[in-house]
């Protein structure tokens, strides 16, 4: 089952609205409580990151039997150093977006620790592409 | 495994239910529907919070409550007192008299279920610093958010903090007390005065129990009218003096929202009101709130002071609580103290069970099909949660309809699609109209 979402960048209120939803639905699957919340965090850190670092995108999630993949795509700056952006504490974060609780450098080291797999691709001046991939458990 | 069956203190008269679905729509939990003209409570997702009872216009939901008569079945007959039943009296009233009061109605003993507030709040201190790695920890007070979290959020069960209330273990000693006095547990009667449903449901059917240690639960407002009248008739005459107090200011308080939060963590949060408590526990399964230590949760708006059974106005009984904690003076209650190893010793709840209402299959290939065919229904609803086909919410008739318990010609839209596209016929959907609101609703001579 296939669903999307659209992602408004600097609408921070908005953020969490794609996980909130896939959770619920993920719920009513039936789908153990562990891998929900492991979903659920990866996809709000992909979320929040598009707002607070991109203009717009959209999250497309894939329910599957045995695995949930949720791509991320966004027009943005994109990620010149993806290893780089990848280090915890790294965060090229506004004053105002700190200041708003955000801008630790922790969102793709989460998504990293929680997601089953993370495959990030990137232009820089275009956008970026976060794939995230859920094994439910066998 | 999950139970099949849970007592519900929460009943519909369907004799005074009048169909007009006001609860169907305040339901927190979607746990009714309104079928033949009245309103059905599903059993599996009712969490006691009694929102349904506040806003029925015509009461019509109804709360069960022990037959007061009872209480004469026992010898000993103890009426449990939450601080909050002397926060509804009006200022002029003396707490000795509603103390002796009570008696006069035929209790043999009066105890304040705040006397084990004190041993509650060591313990969530403990439990704060034995867990410190689950954050943040939710309080287990409110029997209805206990309820919320096994059928809602059942992946926060680890986050409940596993402590009695203070009414279970006021409970728990005072039975010990006697039984320690040589008196037979069957000649022990204690009661509950309680101010809200879900306090009747934690005590018909614990969670994370067998067996409760109360006896019987008597309404809060039809006890305080009884009480009420005879304080009034009597005129403060005949005033017995009372056990002696021994509340502190916290004890009298911590029914109140803050009650708790007050006194545990480094960093934690009062929230009241059902629906605010929801969106709360959304954020806590997001891991949003992990650097909350501790949470109070409390379902009704001002926590027991707004209780669905409680004569007062809740903001009052709130002033007149804090009056009377800002003149207390906390005393020891030795005798109480002397049982603190024994009740700390049963002061832990046992496993409380997951109870996902929201699941539409136990199999998971099942459930993905289910999911899919709700998805394709919501693209044929209007999606305007009209209500009109007898169900809270386009979303909850898509569920309902993939579940084979509605189908989609109860909703008004399709019908009127399908008339327009002679695929039905009027007569046909008057006849699902009936079915859903009643006959006398669609009779053409009323
Ligand atoms: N979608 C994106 N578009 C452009 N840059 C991004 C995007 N996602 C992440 N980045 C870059 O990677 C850096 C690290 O991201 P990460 O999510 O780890 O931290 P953060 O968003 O800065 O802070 P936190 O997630 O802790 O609030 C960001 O500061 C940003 O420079
Ligand atoms: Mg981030």
């Amino acid at each position: 089952m296939n669903i999307k979402f659209d992602i408004e960048g600097g609408n921070f209120s908005s953020a969490g609205l794609a996980s909130s939803e896939v959770k619920r639905l993920l719920k009513q699957l039936n789908i153990d409580i562990k891998t929900i919340k492991r979903l659920v965090v990866a996809m709000y850190e992909a979320e929040v990151n598009i707002v607070a670092h991109a203009y717009q995108g959209e999250a497309d999630v894939e329910i599957n039997e045995d695995h949930i993949k949720v791509v991320f795509t966004d027009h943005g700056p994109g990620i010149d150093d993806i290893d780089l952006a990848m280090q915890k504490g790294y965060s090229t974060a506004s004053e105002q977006v700190r200041e708003m609780g955000f801008g630790a450098g922790m969102g793709l080291p989460n998504i990293k620790s929680h997601a089953d797999k993370l495959n990030i691709t990137s232009e820089v001046g275009k956008g970026t592409r976060v794939e995230i991939i859920c094994y439910l458990n066998a | 495994m999950t139970k099949q069956a849970f007592h519900h203190a929460l009943k519909i008269d369907k004799d005074l239910c009048i169909g007009c679905a006001n609860c169907m729509r305040v339901c927190p939990t979607e746990a009714i529907r309104v079928r033949e003209g009245k309103a059905n409570l599903e059993a599996n997702r009712c969490i006691d919070c009694g929102e349904c009872y506040r806003h029925c216009p015509v009461n019509a939901i109804i709360i069960e409550q022990d037959d007061f008569t009872n209480i004469h079945n026992f010898q000993y007959r103890v009426a449990l007192v939450p601080s909050i039943f002397f926060g509804q009296f009006p200022e002029d009233v003396q707490t000795e008299e509603i103390h002796s009061s009570l008696k006069q109605q035929g209790f043999t003993h009066v105890f304040e279920v705040e006397n084990s507030t004190e041993i509650v709040w060591r313990k969530q201190q403990e439990e704060l610093k034995n867990q410190e790695n689950t954050r943040p920890l939710i309080s287990a007070f409110c029997p209805a958010i206990v309820r919320l979290i096994q059928v809602k959020f059942p992946s926060l069960i680890p986050n409940l903090l596993s402590i009695k209330p203070p009414l279970d273990v006021s409970a728990l000693y005072f039975k010990k007390k006697l039984i320690d006095q040589g008196i037979t547990e069957d000649k022990i009667g204690i009661f509950y005065i309680t101010q809200c449903a879900a306090k009747i449901a934690a005590i018909k059917s614990p969670v994370g129990e067998d067996k409760s240690a109360i006896d019987g639960v008597i309404n809060m407002d039809y006890l305080y009218n009884k009480v009420f009248t005879f304080i009034k008739q009597h005129n403060n005459d005949r005033c017995a003096l009372p056990d002696r107090q021994h509340l502190s200011s916290r004890d009298i308080l911590w029914s109140l929202t803050n009650g708790e939060k007050d006194h545990n963590g480094q960093r934690s949060l009062a929230i009241d009101g059902i629906n605010n408590v929801m969106a709360i526990l959304e954020r806590v399964e997001n891991e949003e709130m992990s650097n909350i230590d501790f949470l109070e949760l409390r379902a009704c708006d001002e926590s027991c002071a707004g209780g669905v059974l409680t004569s007062g106005n809740r903001f009052l009984t709130v002033e007149r609580m804090r009056n009377r904690a800002e003149n207390a003076t906390e005393q020891k209650n030795e005798e109480f103290l002397s049982y603190r190893d024994y009740l700390l010793n049963n002061i832990t709840i046992g496993p409380v069970e997951p109870r996902s209402m929201m699941k539409l299959d136990n199999d998971l290939s099942i459930a993905l099909r289910k999911m899919r065919q709700v998805q394709m229904t919501m693209e044929r609803l209007p999606r305007v949660d009209c209500t009109v086909c007898g169900a809270p919410s386009c979303r909850a008739l898509a569920e309902d309809i993939v579940q084979g318990k509605a189908s989609i010609n109860d909703c008004i839209f399709i019908q009127k699609r399908k008339e327009q596209k002679e695929l039905m016929s009027k007569e046909e959907s008057l006849e699902i109209m009936k079915s859903i609101w009643g006959k006398p609703k669609l009779d053409k001579n009323r």
